[in-house]
């Protein structure tokens, strides 16, 4: 993706459009009330309805409506009063209906955008043309003995997201993706993993002439399995149309697929002038019908975005731009923070603590808001050090209970009485003869030997600071 | 016919103890026994489970604690309802050896009302024809000339009805495959507003006119079974939210100052014995109080065509599910694509093949807009006309189909089978009820009226059928 302008490329414009697919986390199918789930045993969520047996009727499931409005809220979308559902009909094995339930010409949410950052510095605006509400085929899987489908994916709510061609860079899809993934996932919509499916992305991509206003004939690529291949199946099927065009060939459109081990595209099939899929309106199913008090609601409900609030946490508690990002990796665990950032003054050590083990962040924080403001005050207090904290966080993790009595039941208060610290102290002094020696000569940095002493000897609990005082007593004499 | 009991009194005998609900069964077994060679009205008898279910019902009953007026009473339900554990094959090679593992709302509420399923009865393949000649299982004769058709699509049930093989029968009605042969079968025919009856379960031919249908030998019967079978269904997003209804309340009101329209066209379209029935009727109802005023309806012509490309469309996209994929026929081939042709050639007949092109047709970008996006507005209009008569009257009267069971022998093409329809499109078209009652014959054959109703208004419909009977 280097931008050498000496590429054939390099006298055209790239113009990109995408479509992503996201897989809802309903608890529920759209149409019926069968577990949406991953990796489950093949065909062991799956019923009449998603299997299309006869005279089985859909349903629709109204939480995922509500995610699918809440995701066009997210994207600045002006969500749809009334919409409707459409069967967009094409024979598959993996299509137990025969048609995919989804919206044709009434889409639930449209004209919409999101900010990316610009190649230039700023922000850079891309518009949303619409999501709609559809549902996942099923899943085909090829062995030596033939093909097998497993329905357990057929009729998980998903939505499309399809923005206007207005991107010009792979850099601008994948900041694009990341952005969108980020925001749907803190709200909880979707988990939008690229490698169990749950987010798909489809790359339109044409070539124009520098200046040109015309868009050029495009090239749909599938197959895009993270946001790496999509950023090279983008760079490759650049060089390939310029190639063409610069050679005086021309292109047509098709549909062409990615290859993970080669880094090239490859042709899949030719579009005919326009694929037809015979949309006919749902007759199963009454329009989707909303109130405006039900799109109110839904908006108060969204989370105040994931970059908003790094912004406010590196201002509000000193934490740095890293910490803040890793406690913005889900919503549960940003609200768990700021619950227990509200009932103490040591929020930034609590941060601290938390972000030292940032992969278990993203399910959310198990242990409650009080219980996380007293081991910060532990903390912050010094009745425990760093690394003892990070052992009680661990404990209360796994099995909960009060930080201080994990504290004391772990030994891992600070030691700062002079009757605890005296023999350590004691002994330290009989044991570093030549350190006293040469601390009582003058060389003071050999008090730190003896202190290092003190802290081993005590297993690290030993109060440094009343270590110290202790030393310098029994060293003056 | 009119010395036989009604279902409902066969429930008031079993009540009475003055025969158990296994001797009724095993009497109309027999009778299907005796009849089912040459009537062919259906394609299972589910003998075991009949019995078996009549036992359970004569426990309740010798315990008096019976589920429902119609406890222990025998019903048939056309083949195209889903019936767990028994074969639905909706007359199709298609579906020849499919058993469901659910049962159709409709008649999962029977069974819970303690009423015993008999069988599965003949229909036109997946409901698309009017004589149930397209079965791929074979025609069904007509009771009292086996010569003739018995009607269709829902003509097995009928047939049962009509001939006593069965007291009460489930039908479907797309376009007036439950009130035409009950017409020509000479019973009571019921298709309620769109939504009242679940169609859950129903193997669905084109689900935005597709409505649970009643036959039965009497309003009364009819409004007992509808009783039983309507109300909000979860499984089925289409179905209304109405309270419960007894149906039956107003049967014996009369039609005293109810506004009648005749239907203009109904008079004009039907042939000389079914026009005179028509006006016969329109005259009793008058003598017994009601007001009887010509309508006119123009646009009631235009309807058929619209009828025929909706319902085409919507079936070629209902009748993709059967690609021998998952369950049904599958024909082998190289590679999934020509094994889903294959099956689908196999395993449809003719008419449906016919309906599935049109239907395709009719959606594919090209003809969109001149063909299902026109009919679409025609059907909104016509419905709001209708809907707008019915503001004016109670009621509107009309022949049920234009002429008496025909001759097998007649050969006839599929534009003259579908204007058999021209009568009962209407109310299919507005989702309006409207009932079927037999008035009337020409040289022994029954000959049907109907009534249209408004929305949620089957008690009525049933009440003026009610009053009629009465006059025959």
């Amino acid at each position: 993706m280097g931008e050498n302008r000496n590429r054939p490329a390099a006298s055209y414009e790239t113009v990109i459009g995408l479509e992503t697919h996201i897989a809802l986390k309903t608890e529920t199918k759209a149409f019926c009330s069968c577990a949406v789930t991953f990796g489950a045993e093949p065909n062991t969520h799956c019923c009449p309805v998603c299997l299309g047996m006869p005279g089985a009727l859909p349903v629709l499931n109204e939480k995922a409506v509500e995610y699918a409005a809440k995701a066009g809220l997210l994207l600045h979308c002006r969500v749809s009063l009334v919409s409707h559902m459409d069967r967009k009909q094409y024979f598959y094995p993996d299509l137990p209906k025969g048609y995919q339930i989804s919206q044709d010409d009434e889409p639930l949410c449209t004209d919409g955008w999101l900010e990316i950052p610009a190649a230039g510095g700023g922000k850079k605006r891309v518009r949303i043309e619409r999501i709609h509400l559809e549902e996942d085929a099923g899943k085909l899987i090829h062995t030596a003995e033939g093909t097998l489908i497993d329905c357990n994916r057929c009729g998980v709510p998903l939505i499309e997201i399809v923005t206007k061609p207005d991107f010009r860079s792979a850099e601008e899809v994948v900041a694009y993706l990341q952005e969108l993934r980020e925001i749907i996932r803190f709200a909880g919509l979707s988990d939008c993993r690229m490698n169990e499916g749950s987010l798909r992305c489809d790359v339109n991509l044409s070539l124009r002439p520098r200046g040109s206003e015309e868009l050029g004939e495009r090239a749909e690529l599938k197959n895009l399995n993270s946001f790496q291949f999509a950023a090279k199946a983008i760079a490759f099927e650049e060089e390939r149309q310029a190639a063409v065009l610069a050679s005086g060939g021309t292109l047509f459109p098709e549909t062409r697929g990615f290859c993970e081990e080669t880094g090239e595209t490859y042709a899949m099939r030719r579009k005919e002038s326009q694929d037809d899929y015979r949309f006919l309106p749902e007759p199963d199913l009454p329009p989707v019908v909303l109130t405006q008090d039900q799109i109110d609601r839904w908006r108060s409900e969204l989370p105040e975005p994931p970059a908003e609030r790094r912004a406010r946490y590196e201002s509000e508690y000193g934490l740095s731009h890293e910490t803040a990002a890793l406690l913005t990796v889900s919503r549960a665990a940003a609200d768990r923070f700021e619950e227990a950032a509200a009932r103490t003054p040591w929020a930034r050590q609590l941060a601290n603590l938390l972000a030292a083990d940032p992969e278990r962040l993203e399910a959310g924080i198990p242990v409650a808001a009080q219980s996380l403001a007293e081991l910060a005050a532990l903390l912050g207090e010094g009745s425990v050090g760093a690394a003892a904290a990070r052992r009680i966080l661990d404990e209360m993790w796994a099995h909960g209970g009060d930080p201080r009595e994990i504290a004391a039941r772990l030994g891992l208060l600070k030691l700062s009485d002079r009757a605890s610290l005296l023999p350590f102290a004691e002994q330290a002094v009989a044991a570093n003869g030549r350190a006293a020696a040469d601390f009582r000569a003058g060389k003071t940095a050999a008090l730190q030997a003896l202190l290092g002493d003190v802290m081993r000897r005590s297993h690290g609990r030993a109060d440094p600071a009343a270590a110290r005082a202790l030393l310098l007593e029994l060293l003056g004499g | 016919m009119a010395e036989l009991p009604s279902a409902l009194a066969l429930g008031q005998s079993l009540r009475n103890h003055t025969c158990s609900a296994r001797e009724l069964t095993e009497s109309f077994l027999a009778e299907i026994d005796r009849r089912e060679p040459e009537l062919h009205a259906f394609l299972t008898v589910s003998r075991e489970e009949a019995l078996a279910a009549a036992d359970d019902a004569d426990r309740r009953l010798a315990a008096g604690e019976p589920l429902s007026p119609l406890d222990g009473v025998p019903f048939a339900v056309k083949d195209n309802l889903c019936t767990k554990n028994v074969r639905t094959t909706c007359a199709s090679r298609a579906l020849e050896h499919f058993v469901p593992p659910y049962d159709a709302t409709a008649v999962s509420r029977l069974r819970a009302a303690g009423c015993v399923m008999l069988g599965k009865t003949n229909l036109d393949e997946f409901a698309m024809g009017c004589d149930t000649g397209s079965s791929a299982f074979g025609p069904t004769r007509h009771p009292l000339d086996p010569a003739r058709v018995p009607g269709g699509s829902s003509g097995g049930s009928a047939a049962a009805v009509a001939s006593w093989e069965a007291p009460l029968a489930l039908g479907s009605d797309t376009g007036g495959s439950v009130r035409q042969p009950a017409a020509l079968c000479g019973v009571v025919g019921l298709r309620p507003t769109y939504g009242r009856i679940s169609r859950s379960g129903l193997t669905g031919f084109a689900p935005s006119f597709d409505q649970v249908g009643l036959l039965a030998r009497t309003p009364a019967d009819c409004a007992a079974l509808l009783a039983l079978t309507a109300g909000f269904d979860p499984l089925d997003a289409t179905s209304a939210r109405r309270p419960a209804e007894s149906f039956a309340d107003q049967l014996e009101a009369g039609v005293r100052g109810l506004r009648i329209a005749l239907l203009q066209e109904g008079l004009d379209e039907a042939g000389p014995a079914v026009r005179r029935s028509t006006e016969r009727a329109a005259a009793c109802l008058e003598s017994l109080g009601a007001r009887v005023e010509p309508l006119s309806l123009p646009f009631l012509r235009e309807m058929l065509p619209a009828y025929h490309i909706l319902t085409a469309a919507e079936a070629s996209s209902n009748l993709a599910r059967f690609d021998g994929v998952r369950y049904g026929l599958r024909a082998p081939g190289a590679g999934w694509r020509e094994s889903i042709r294959e099956s689908r050639s196999a395993g449809f007949g003719m008419e449906v093949k016919r309906r599935i092109l049109l239907g395709t047709f009719v959606l594919e970008k090209e003809q969109r807009d001149a063909c299902f996006s026109r009919a679409q507005r025609l059907r909104r209009r016509t419905a709001a006309d209708l809907r707008e008569a019915l503001g004016r009257f109670d009621l509107v009267l009309l022949p049920t189909a234009p002429e008496t069971a025909w001759r097998w022998e007649e050969e006839r093409d599929p534009l003259a089978l579908y204007r058999s329809d021209l009568f009962t499109v209407p109310a299919a078209i507005a989702g309006l009820p409207a009932v079927s009652v037999p008035f009337g014959e020409e040289n022994g054959l029954p000959i049907g009226v109907q009534f249209m109703g408004r929305a949620w208004e089957e008690a009525l419909l049933l009440r003026a059928a009610r009053t009629l009977l009465q006059e025959v």
